[in-house]
């Protein structure tokens, strides 16, 4: 891209997310700050709050985690946050991404040590990966993807790179770190990892979507990640035509 | 394909990392979170941060040294030292940790395990064991009191994974800081006695004794205190070497058609083509070399 357009870009995902913010829901579960810090670095105006005024004014949603099933349902229930968020996702068609435990609690249910209701935003269930030898559980680490769907989430990420001996080579790398994984129909795939079985890591229902490993803990992958995700919900707010890059244009003349 | 870590373990005293040797002397090195950041610059897999006098202090993990740690790069922290309580937890995770790391509390208190478990899943608590060969077999070494203990380490190993940990994270006292290679010995007996991940550590000292864990044990994980404080670059330059020295079986998986390797490889800087000394560091390239690349410009990434 040229450095010109790349100011306007800049310039124009400044002024968006100013006035429509992003909402990192807090609700005790793990990894807010890492999330906070993530989109801190790539530039991107947030908060994170568990008020549902910020989240009724937010133009896209993170649910992060690190925990269990029950424990995050039962944070979302006690800040009375479900129906908020049902509202705003499947009302007011906001974009909404859930990291890790926040993935799971789309589905329908949860059999993280019994069984609990998910939100059932996306049709699923979360079930513990089986263990069979050579695979043990915990899926902790970094895994490489099969992609099914490049757009939105993937498409900054390169899958292949030549390596030394010019072959090229799976460098689509993600951290995961989990014990239960979503169980959904292929239809809602966008990646899969290889662990034993075919997991889907990373699933979408319309302007739902979740993934299953931490893109703030995955280095440069995970940041393109972030980057491809606010730009969807950018652009899925008010398409990004031309007038805007123009005045965009405008704008980085003037700095 | 899920690839092996290669972690640092990062030793805190007083509030700065520190080269441990035999559990004993200390060598200063720098700000926690320099350390993170140059690591996460050269492509570190995962952090493990040990404080060493919160246990002895009686204090917990310092929350500020955890959100400067977190803040300094976008790698995975696990995060160790005086935690004894799930609301002790709970505050480390909101300030960036990953994985909490326990040792004195999970012997002292193995309630501790699942009920942490509990909260915040298994694949949160990393349980940390120090193993020490006496009279025939590996016992549980306790730092605090500076001797082994009574308890045989594959027995505490089946117990905290019964209990709800999610790895084993597996110190060898006699090895530690010593450069001479990982227990190999110990790490298979744990690998096999536990079916959730174990990372090893005590020992690393040239890239080979990585290599060895690879090639003849089962870890999930490789890590390594001091060793990565030795020189410039020294993951992407371990990496490449554990990389080039591979075989290919061990690099292929023949489920996915592209090259897959057991290594992540790293995506900006990369020490291709270079060859190692006998110390395992990159040799130095040839005069010419070096002067075609004198005002080349390699910018960095844009995301």
């Amino acid at each position: 891209m040229e450095e010109k357009q790349r100011i306007a870009l800049a310039l124009k995902r400044k002024r968006f997310f100013l006035e429509n913010p992003i909402v990192i829901v807090d609700y005790d579960v793990g990894n807010i700050l890492s999330v906070s810090k993530a989109l801190s670095y790539l530039g991107y105006h947030h908060i994170v709050s568990s008020k549902p005024e910020d989240i009724q004014r937010a133009s896209g949603l993170v649910l992060p985690g690190i925990g269990a099933f029950y424990e995050a349902m039962r944070n979302l229930k006690s800040r009375e946050l479900c129906s908020v968020i049902k509202e705003e996702v499947l009302n007011k068609n906001k974009p909404l991404l859930g990291i890790c435990v926040g993935m799971q609690i789309l589905s329908d249910k949860g059999f993280e040590n019994g069984e609990y209701d998910g939100l059932a935003l996306i049709p699923g269930n979360v079930r513990r990966i089986p263990e069979q030898e050579g695979f043990r559980v915990p899926h902790v680490g970094w895994n490489t993807l099969e992609i099914i769907s490049k757009d939105p989430l993937f498409s900054l990420i390169d899958d292949y790179a030549l390596d030394d001996d010019k072959k090229e080579e799976l460098v689509n790398h993600f951290y995961f770190d989990h014990s239960y994984y979503f169980e959904c129909d292929d239809k809602y795939v966008l990646a899969y990892c290889n662990y034993g079985q075919k997991l889907a890591v990373a699933v979408r229902f319309d302007n739902i979507f979740g993934v299953q490993f931490h893109p703030e803990k995955s280095q440069k992958n995970g940041l393109k990640l972030f980057r491809s995700f606010f730009d969807f919900v950018m652009n899925h707010f008010g398409s990004l035509n031309n007038s805007d890059v123009t005045d965009g244009l405008q704008e980085a003349k003037r700095c | 394909m899920l690839g092996t870590r290669l972690i640092a373990c990062l030793v805190v005293k007083n509030g700065i990392a520190v080269q441990s040797i035999g559990f004993s002397k200390y060598l200063p090195v720098c700000r926690v979170e320099i350390a993170v950041e140059y690591l996460s610059r050269w492509g570190i897999d995962e952090i493990v941060i040990v404080d060493i006098d919160a246990s002895r202090a009686g204090r917990s993990f310092d929350l500020e040294m955890a959100q400067a740690a977190a803040g300094a790069g976008f790698v995975p922290l696990t995060l160790g030292g005086g935690i004894k309580s799930v609301a002790e937890i709970r505050m480390l995770l909101k300030q960036g940790a990953d994985k909490i790391c326990l040792n004195n509390s999970a012997r002292l208190n193995p309630g501790l395990i699942s009920e942490a478990a509990k909260v915040f899943g298994s694949q949160c608590i990393v349980v940390s064991i120090d193993a020490t060969f006496v009279d025939g077999e590996y016992k549980v070494y306790d730092y605090s009191l500076g001797r082994e203990i009574e308890t045989n380490v594959l027995d505490f190993a089946k117990e905290c994974e019964k209990l709800g940990a999610g790895e084993i994270f597996l110190n060898s006292v006699a090895n530690d800081g010593l450069k001479q290679g990982f227990d190999l010995d110990l790490i298979n007996l744990v690998c096999k006695a536990v079916s959730i991940p174990v990372i090893v550590i005590g020992g690393a000292g040239h890239p080979s004794h990585f290599l060895d864990v690879l090639k003849q044990a089962k870890a999930s994980g490789v890590a390594a205190g001091n060793y990565f404080h030795f020189f410039e670059h020294s993951v992407i330059a371990t990496k490449n070497y554990l990389r080039k020295n591979l075989a290919v079986k061990d690099l292929v998986d023949p489920n996915i058609k592209g090259k897959e390797s057991i290594i992540r490889p790293n995506s900006y800087v990369d020490y291709k083509g270079i060859s190692f000394d006998e110390m395992g560091r990159p040799a130095k390239k040839d005069e010419d070399f070096l002067e075609s690349q004198r005002f080349e410009f390699h910018p960095e990434e844009i995301i």
